[in-house]
């Protein structure tokens, strides 16, 4: 599909819908995609999804479709987490290593039926997903072009869908999908996100996706529904302590030096890793990397002050650098400043007293400041609403 | 089943069978399983017609390790050398010859220039095929994760690369990284004497004279002269011989083997192995499994993909190992006659390759899965120095010929009559009345060879022998140094480090290792 198109960036299914409420035109490339990076104001879009609730044109996010009899052994063998007992109708969290135990991506796995499920990443992985393939009987699609995806999301999203008809969609358990008949096709909907809140995520043919648009905008309109880019998904992103790739981390297919890659320990997803299971890539390096202790440890860090620690260095009570941060903002709900750091081992205890060096700008003078940082283990923000079943009406 | 041990080897190629008899000296208990009825993998003699014995793949010993034949008690368990220290001889259609025997080359027409040159040639390539051997004779270095032996072991190289003086390597580092088509071209002027000798840096590799790393290919047929041995040999029986004396030999020390008997799976839990499973269904539990199969099979059908690593397996599978040598057996009625050579002679290595072009030319088709119109051979007529092997009177012919690519475009069920025709056309302009004589053929193609002697891709040393799937690099990065990603399994074949032939060091340094690797465990 893409290979026939002669742009180097094209429009998403919902390209109509998202140009005419762009006000801002602030676009953006997203794997290959146009996108908006805002639409009307960032805060304001930011509120719409922690108080009332917006959309998000989710198109270009990577999605492969995973099929055959050894679909659930293939994904086994390359996913660090253990899925034999992934059921129908679940969605996986999962990151997947290279051979030596470094993470190529993150993202989320779904099990549409015993020998179907469909891979959602950042980065595109055709090459290595392929090469993985050779001894199993799988097929690998990418979907990317064929899904439309909107990601609605905030505390009125349950309601908004049910007035759209969808009835018991509150009963869906987080990590959980279902589909519905919607105008004489299939609307699947599961309750995922990137924001940390109440949530849900909407798949369609594209052929719908306007539709779909225009059903979701009418249908909310007296429940303070925003299309939301880029920019407000980032700072809730940040708040609901999800990492993203080529962010937190180089995928370690792309890294050119061969230390800058890590492992899923070194990048706060050792839950993911399930050593016993059988042969997954990676499992001997990660075992190995177990007993040997790590390289590197990444933590959530709140930092004094309202500065945004952006790539800051992070210094030890030694005034000795020992990490930096990789993704930083201003929580507007938790009314503090957040980061994202990778620390070199043994820091980042929370017992550790650690600054990140920030340096601003205010008028043409830049001016540094070391700022206290507080290791936190808890995610910053994680609503009772995010997991309530059934979700709540707001 | 009652019994147990220590280790299974699977297959009984002549590596296979080395490295189970080190083992057994070593005191371990070793099982021994060959899918094929008899052992010796691609070292057999065969009948092929009734009365006519032939080597049934590989037919001189050039390389064959004299440590191993020591070690081993080789003649005391039957091996005899039938001939050697043979003579090369290079044919043309028109009555000229090139003879090469150790440093000397002879031959009508020949200028002093060449006869005095090939002389230093020879003494430099023997002095770089020294080295070699040093390289080939130990367990190659890791570069990276190396160990103290590991740093040793490179020392040890650098202290034998410093051992050859400074201008000797910077000769070894210019010719090592150029072809063989232009050393050729830049120290010698007769065109049959550069073709033959080309041969050597092509034989068995999907190569030409102008490919890269056929420098390499000619000093490691030229192992040999670093051995002590001087020209290749027959072994009395054929090459099934050498193989059935290394089974006594492995026998004496206590090696079960039981032939047809293939494995069917190598059984892995987690990243070890626990034994094996035969294709009749029978498991024998062992930590310690050794496969003497070629890479490809052993990680791909064997263990299978799914129990290793994506990347180990994109590079087993990126592993070069298309064969590209056939074989040509002739049952004939009596001797036959080569153009300018003396009956005495026609026991010697023959070589069709009259000039470096025509070898570059041959190679040309293989590159489009074409064979060549106008192949090379590297001819023996072991009934010469064996009787055994034919009736009284008559004789058995074997040819490598090349190039015959294993991928052929047009299918070898298809092409192997014309291939065929082609072979026997060519070897009657060298020997003009062989048709008359020739009572019974056969001709195994790549593909043959695959399905006869299990080895994936048909393949001389299984997988193409270039600096890039050498030494630590071979067969691919991550089965090194005679392990594998699975804890338990070990590799003892062509496959491994230094590569095939006949030769055994690969069996021979894999028992090392194993004994080595397993003591510290
Ligand atoms: C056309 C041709 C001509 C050659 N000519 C010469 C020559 O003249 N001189 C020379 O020195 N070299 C020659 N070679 C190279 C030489 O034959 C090989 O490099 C050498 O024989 C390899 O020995 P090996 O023991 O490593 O493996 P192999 O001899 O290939 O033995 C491997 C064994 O493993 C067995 N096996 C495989 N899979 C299984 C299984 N699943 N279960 C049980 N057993 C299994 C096979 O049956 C086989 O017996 C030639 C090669 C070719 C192809």
């Amino acid at each position: 599909m893409i290979a026939h198109d002669e742009r180097r960036v094209i429009p998403t299914p919902f390209h109509s819908r998202v140009a005419a409420a762009c006000e801002l035109n602030q676009w953006e490339d997203w794997k290959g995609y146009t996108t908006a990076s805002a639409f009307t104001d960032v805060a304001l879009e930011y509120f719409a999804i922690r108080n009332t609730c917006g959309i998000f044109d989710l198109t270009p996010m990577i999605k492969y479709r995973v099929a055959g009899p050894d679909a659930g052994a293939y994904l086994n063998r390359l996913v660090t987490r253990n899925i034999s007992k992934q059921s129908v109708g679940q969605v996986m969290y999962c990151c997947w290593c290279n051979d030596a135990g470094q993470v190529l991506d993150d993202g989320t796995l779904f099990k549409f039926d015993e020998n179907t499920y469909r891979i959602c990443s950042q980065e595109r992985h055709m090459d290595w997903f392929l090469a993985s393939a050779m001894g199993f009987d799988v097929q690998i699609e990418d979907e990317t072009g064929r899904v439309a995806a909107l990601a609605f999301q905030g505390p009125t999203s349950c309601a908004v869908l049910r007035k759209m008809g969808f009835q018991g969609i509150e009963n869906l358990k987080p990590y959980r999908f279902t589909s519905f008949p919607f105008k004489g096709d299939e609307l699947m909907i599961s309750r995922t996100g990137f924001t940390g809140d109440l949530g849900y995520e909407l798949w369609c043919d594209p052929m719908f996706a306007e539709t779909l648009w225009d059903a979701l905008m009418e249908a909310g309109r007296n429940y303070g529904i925003l299309p939301f880019g880029a920019e407000a998904l980032g700072m809730t992103r940040i708040e609901a302590g999800f990492i993203q790739a080529g962010v937190d981390f180089v995928p370690a297919l792309d890294v050119v030096r061969t230390q800058r890659s890590r492992s899923p320990y070194e990048l706060g997803l050792g839950w993911l890793v399930h050593l016993k299971k059988a042969n997954f890539n990676g499992r001997k390096s990660l075992i190995a990397e177990k007993e040997k202790g790590s390289r590197y440890r990444f933590v959530r860090l709140i930092i004094e002050g309202n500065k945004p620690a952006e790539h800051a260095f992070i210094f030890n009570r030694r005034n000795k650098a020992v990490g930096t941060v990789t993704t930083a903002g201003w929580s507007p709900t938790t009314k503090s400043n957040l980061a994202f750091a990778s620390l070199e081992m043994p820091w980042g205890l929370e017992s550790d007293e650690l600054y990140a060096e920030i340096y601003y700008i205010r008028e043409l003078k830049w001016t540094r400041v070391m700022e206290r940082c507080r290791v936190v283990t808890d995610a910053f923000f994680d609503p009772e609403r995010r997991h309530a079943t059934p979700a709540w009406d707001f | 089943m009652t019994d147990t041990f220590d280790a299974v080897v699977i297959g009984a190629g002549h590596n296979g069978l080395v490295c189970a008899a080190y083992l057994a000296k070593r005191g371990r208990r070793v099982l021994i399983a060959e899918a094929a009825d008899s052992v010796g993998g691609a070292s057999i003699t065969r009948e092929f017609a009734d009365g006519y014995s032939v080597s049934g793949c590989a037919h001189l010993l050039y390389q064959f390790h004299p440590e191993i034949a020591r070690d081993l008690n080789l003649a005391k368990h039957g091996l005899v050398l039938a001939g050697k220290n043979l003579a090369t001889i290079a044919l043309a259609t028109d009555g000229r010859y090139r003879r090469f025997s150790g440093e000397v080359v002879t031959g009508n027409g020949l200028t002093q220039h060449d006869i005095s040159e090939f002389s230093a040639f020879n003494g430099q390539m023997t002095r770089y095929a020294k080295l070699l051997a040093k390289v080939a004779g130990r367990r190659p270095p890791k570069l990276v994760e190396s160990d103290w032996s590991d740093k040793l072991n490179l020392a040890r190289i650098g202290l034998d690369i410093r051992r050859l003086g400074r201008d000797e390597v910077r000769e070894l580092l210019r010719i090592g990284a150029i072809n063989l088509f232009d050393v050729l071209h830049d120290r010698f002027t007769d065109e049959l004497l550069k073709g033959a000798l080309s041969v050597d840096g092509v034989l068995g590799a999907h190569m030409g004279p102008r490919s890269p790393n056929t420098v390499l290919g000619y000093l490691y047929r030229h192992l040999g002269d670093a051995f002590g041995l001087s020209g290749p040999a027959i072994p009395e029986g054929g090459m099934g011989s050498v193989t059935s004396a290394l089974a006594a030999a492995a026998r004496s020390s206590g090696v079960e083997i039981r032939t047809g008997t293939p494995v069917a799976r190598i059984i892995c839990v987690a990243g070890r192995t626990s034994g094996v499973m035969f294709d009749s269904g029978e498991t024998i539990e062992t930590g310690l499994v050794i496969s003497n199969a070629d890479p490809k099979t052993t990680f791909e059908e064997l263990v299978g993909f799914p129990e290793l690593e994506s990347g180990f397996s994109r590079r087993v599978h990126n592993i070069r190992a298309r064969g590209t040598a056939a074989k040509l057996h002739l049952a004939l009625d009596g001797m036959p006659e080569f153009s300018g050579i003396d009956a005495i002679d026609s026991g010697a290595r023959l070589l069709v390759a009259p000039d470096l072009a025509y070898v570059e030319r041959a190679f040309d088709p293989a590159k489009y899965g074409q064979y060549s119109e106008a192949p090379i051979m590297e001819i023996t007529i072991p009934s010469v120095h064996d009787k055994t092997l034919a009736p009284d009177g008559k004789h058995v012919l074997s040819a490598v010929v090349q190039y015959a690519p294993y991928e052929l475009k047009a299918g070898w069920d298809e092409s192997r009559t014309s291939f065929q025709t082609v072979i026997v056309d060519t070897l009657s302009q060298y020997a003009p009345g062989i048709r008359d004589l020739i009572t019974a053929s056969e001709v195994l193609t790549p593909r043959d060879i695959e399905q006869q002697f299990r080895i994936r891709g048909g393949h001389w040393h299984h997988c193409e022998l270039s600096l890039d799937q050498f030494m630590m690099m071979r067969p691919a990065f991550g089965a090194t140094q005679y392990t594998t990603p699975i804890d338990g399994l070990y590799l003892c074949g062509a496959g491994a480090h230094p590569g095939g032939g006949v030769m055994g060091l690969a069996g021979r340094n894999a028992a090392n290792e194993i004994i080595k690797r397993e003591k510290s465990r």
